[in-house]
C-alpha cells in the first residue's frame, strides 16, 4: 500500500507526479495500457487545465478545483466496505448483477461472473488487461485517444483501473449491470478511473451506474469510459451522481455505434458540488439511433455541465437528446450540444432539447447548442429554454387545494418525468422518482453530512 | 394588465341552492370575476370585500378557498405533462378531507369514488389514465373540469366559459354534469358569453357585465332579450 500525496495545483505538477510515479503506474499494469501513458501525458502537458479562454470549457472553470492538494492512490487498497452502509446513501437497489468499484479500484470483494450468461467476461480492467490483453487491444484508446480534452489525456496517463465488461455476440444480458462507484476517504483524494464496454453484434446489455461520495472530503474524480455498439446491439448505459459539496467530478464517455444499434443513455446529476459530463456518440454505421438524456438538480453553488458531441458519420441514423435542468439558490448551469452531420450522412434525423426552471433569482443556466450541418438531406432541429415554474399550472393545482409547496414538487416531478420515463428499466424509473422526491425535499443534501 | 381597472363595481349576493348567470361581451371583465374569486395572484384588489360563510374570502389563499368550497372551473383547463391525472386527484380529494378532519382515502375506496362520480357523469374511463389534460380534446378538458367538480363537491361552482369551444354533444354532457350535481346546498355562477348554455342550465338570476360593472340584473328572461338584442342594447346604454 502506497498513497502519493502531492499538491496537484498546476499542470506541470501533474506531470512532475506522473514522472515521480511512472514507475508505480507501470507496475502491475499490462503493456497495452502502459504503452499510452507517455504519449498522453507529453499532450496533457501542451493544454494543461483548461481555463475560460478554452470555448469547450468556458461555463466550467475546473481550475480552482485542481489547486487543492489531493492524495492518489496509485496502488489498489485491500479495505471492506460496509454494504449497510452503503444503502444507507440513497443509491437505488436493484436487481441487478452488482459490483463495487472503490475510489477507482475495482473491488476485490466483488463476484461478478455469477449467473452471467456464457462467455460474457466482466470485470477489473486492470486485470483483464493483464490476463487477456487480446479482447482489449483492437478497442482501448481507439475513441478517447482522438479526443483534445486535457482530462482524456490526463486520464490515459494515469489509468489504473476501472470495469471491464465483454459481451459475446448475440447474448442477452437480462438483468441490468450495476456498478456502485464508491469514493470514499479521510483526506482530499484524486480518482482516475477507466472504463470498457465492448457489445459484440447481436448483444443487449443495460448498465446503471451510481456515484457516491461516502465522506465528506473533497474528491476530484477523472473518468474516462469507452463503449463500442455492435451491429444489432441495444445498449442502455444510466448514470446517478450523488456526491458531496466539495467534490469536483469530470466524466467523459464516448460511444461508437455500428450499424443498426440503439444506445440509450440518461445522466441523472442528483447532487454533487461540480460535475462536468462529457459525452460524444460517434454515428460509424446507418440506421443506429442514439436516445441521450438527462437531468439535473443543483443548489446551494453546485454547478452541473453537459457536454454532448453528436458526430453523425453515417447516413440515416437517428440522435434524440433531452436535457433539463431544476436550478435553485446561486446554482448554475451548462449545456452544450454539438451536432455534426457529415456530408455524406444524408438522411439524418437530429434532435436536441434544452429546457431549464430556475428557481430561484440568483440560479443561472447557460446554454449553447452548436448545429454543423454539411450533408443536405437531413432533419435536425434544436430549441433550449429557461424558465420558471408554469405560474398556470401551479395555480390550476392550489386552486383544487393542493398546498403550494406540494402543487410546486409535483410540478418539478413531472418537468423531470420525460427524461425518466425513457428509462428502460422500470424498478429503476421508480427509485428515481422517489430519489428526485427526496432531493426535492432536501433529504439527499442533509445525507452528506 | 399592469395598471388597468378591469372590475369597478359589482354588487352580487349568491345563496345556497341558486344559479346566477354572469353575461357579457368579451373584455367585461367576467373572467377576472371568476379568477379574483378562485384566488388568482395576478390582480391587485384596490377595494372591496368577498364574504363566503362568513369567511373574508381575500385573506384565504387559493388551496384554502379549494378546500373552504369554493371551485373554478377554467375556460383554458392548463396541460400538465408529466402529473397523473389519478395521482393529482387523490391529493386533492384528500387535502379536502384533511381540512374536514377525515382520514385520506385508501387507493381502494378512491378508486371506488371515481368509478362512481364517472358513472353519474356518462364519462369514458380514458380520461383519468392520462397526465392531467394532456392531449385532451376543448370538450375532454371541460368534461374533466366537472368530474374534478363531482369529485369534489364545492359549495359555490364558478364555470367560467365551459361551453366555449364545445360542440353540442360535449356541451349536452357537461351542463346535465353540473344539473346533476346540483343540490340544495351549494350554488352555481356561470359565466358565459352566449345564451346557449342557459338552454341547458336554467339560471335563477342573470347579470350583465360590461366595464367592469354588473349594469342588468334580472330572472333568466333576461337573457333572451340578450340574445335578441346583442350586447349592444347594453352596450348603446352604458356608454354615455
Amino acid at each position: 500500500m502506497s498513497i502519493i500525496h502531492d499538491k496537484i495545483a498546476p499542470a506541470d505538477q501533474l506531470v512532475s507526479l506522473f514522472e515521480k510515479s511512472r514507475e508505480i503506474l507501470n507496475r502491475g499494469s499490462s503493456p497495452i495500457l502502459n504503452r499510452m501513458r507517455e504519449v498522453s501525458i507529453k499532450r496533457f502537458a501542451q493544454t494543461g487545465i483548461p481555463g475560460f479562454k478554452n470555448e469547450d470549457y468556458k461555463y466550467t472553470n475546473l481550475k480552482p478545483a485542481f489547486e487543492k492538494s489531493y492524495s492518489q492512490e496509485l496502488v489498489r487498497e485491500s479495505g471492506l466496505i460496509n454494504l449497510n452502509e452503503v444503502y444507507s446513501r440513497n443509491i437505488p437497489e436493484l436487481d441487478a448483477h452488482l459490483v463495487f468499484i472503490v475510489n477507482g479500484w475495482f473491488y476485490s470483494g466483488n463476484k461478478p461472473g455469477s449467473e452471467l450468461p456464457n462467455g460474457v467476461v466482466f470485470g477489473s480492467l486492470e486485470q483483464i488487461a493483464n490476463d487477456r490483453p487480446e479482447l482489449l487491444q483492437n478497442y482501448l484508446n481507439r475513441q478517447a485517444g482522438l479526443s483534445d480534452d486535457p482530462f482524456v489525456t490526463l486520464n490515459t496517463a494515469f489509468t489504473k483501473d476501472g470495469f471491464f465488461i465483454y459481451i459475446p455476440k448475440g447474448v442477452i444480458v437480462e438483468k441490468p449491470i450495476q456498478i456502485i462507484n464508491l469514493l470514499s476517504s479521510d483526506e482530499n483524494l484524486s480518482v482516475t478511473q477507466r472504463n470498457m464496454v465492448i457489445a459484440e453484434p447481436g448483444s443487449r446489455i443495460k448498465l446503471v451506474i451510481c456515484d457516491q461520495t461516502l465522506s465528506p472530503a473533497s474528491f476530484i474524480t477523472n473518468s474516462v469510459s469507452e463503449i463500442f455498439a455492435g451491429e444489432d446491439t441495444l445498449v442502455d448505459v444510466y448514470t446517478i451522481q450523488n456526491l458531496n459539496n466539495q467534490s469536483t467530478a469530470i466524466s467523459s464517455a464516448f460511444y461508437k455505434l455500428q450499424r443498426n444499434s440503439i444506445v440509450t443513455t440518461g445522466a441523472i446529476s442528483l447532487h454533487g458540488g461540480m460535475i462536468r459530463n462529457n459525452l460524444k456518440i460517434t454515428f460509424s454505421g446507418d440506421h443506429s439511433e442514439a436516445n441521450v438524456n438527462g437531468i439535473s438538480f443543483t443548489d446551494q453553488k453546485q454547478h452541473v455541465d453537459n457536454f454532448t458531441v453528436i458526430e453523425h458519420a453515417s447516413p440515416n441514423c437517428l440522435s434524440n437528446q433531452i436535457y433539463k435542468n431544476i436550478l435553485d439558490d446561486e446554482s448554475t448551469g451548462a449545456f452544450a450540444g454539438r451536432i455534426h452531420v457529415a456530408r455524406d450522412a444524408q438522411q439524418t434525423n437530429a434532435f436536441q432539447r434544452n429546457n431549464n426552471v430556475l428557481l430561484s433569482d440568483k440560479a443561472r443556466m447557460q446554454t449553447k447548442p452548436q448545429l454543423i450541418i454539411d450533408a443536405d438531406d437531413v432533419k435536425c432541429s434544436h430549441g433550449a429554454t429557461v424558465g420558471q415554474i408554469d405560474k398556470d399550472a401551479l395555480f390550476f393545482l392550489r386552486s383544487r387545494g393542493i398546498g403550494e409547496k406540494e402543487a410546486r414538487m409535483m410540478l418539478m416531478n413531472a418537468f423531470a418525468h420525460e427524461v425518466i420515463q425513457k428509462i428502460s428499466i422500470q424498478s429503476l424509473r421508480d427509485r428515481i422518482d422517489e430519489l428526485i422526491e427526496k432531493r426535492l425535499n432536501g433529504e439527499i443534501t442533509r445525507g452528506h453530512i | 394588465m399592469e395598471g388597468k381597472e378591469i372590475l369597478k363595481g359589482i354588487n352580487l349576493e349568491v345563496k345556497a341552492g341558486e344559479v346566477h348567470a354572469i353575461m357579457g361581451p368579451n373584455g367585461s371583465g367576467k373572467s377576472t370575476l371568476a379568477n379574483i374569486l378562485a384566488g388568482k395572484t395576478d390582480y391587485e384588489i384596490l377595494e372591496g370585500e368577498v364574504t363566503f360563510q362568513g369567511q373574508d374570502l381575500l385573506e384565504l389563499s387559493p388551496e384554502v378557498r379549494s378546500r373552504s368550497g369554493i371551485f373554478l372551473s377554467f375556460q383554458y383547463p392548463v396541460e400538465i405533462p408529466g402529473v397523473p391525472m389519478i395521482n393529482f386527484l387523490k391529493a386533492s380529494v384528500n387535502e379536502h378531507r384533511k381540512f374536514k378532519g377525515l382520514e385520506p382515502l385508501t387507493a381502494g375506496e378512491f378508486l371506488k369514488l371515481m368509478r362512481a362520480k364517472k358513472d353519474m357523469l356518462h364519462l369514458d374511463s380514458e380520461l383519468t389514465n392520462r397526465s392531467v389534460n394532456e392531449g385532451f380534446s376543448g370538450g375532454e378538458k371541460k368534461k374533466n373540469e366537472i368530474f374534478q367538480m363531482a369529485m369534489l363537491e364545492p359549495k359555490l361552482a364558478i364555470l367560467d366559459e365551459t361551453d366555449s369551444g364545445l360542440d353540442i354533444d360535449a356541451l349536452r354532457i357537461v351542463a346535465e354534469g353540473v344539473n346533476a350535481l346540483k343540490t340544495p346546498e351549494n350554488a352555481t355562477i356561470l359565466v358565459t358569453h352566449y345564451q346557449r348554455l342557459l338552454d341547458y342550465i336554467v339560471p335563477d338570476f342573470v347579470h350583465v357585465l360590461y366595464n367592469g360593472r354588473i349594469v342588468k340584473s334580472g330572472g333568466k328572461e333576461l337573457a333572451f332579450e340578450l340574445e335578441e338584442k346583442g350586447y349592444d342594447w347594453i352596450k348603446n346604454g352604458n356608454d354615455q
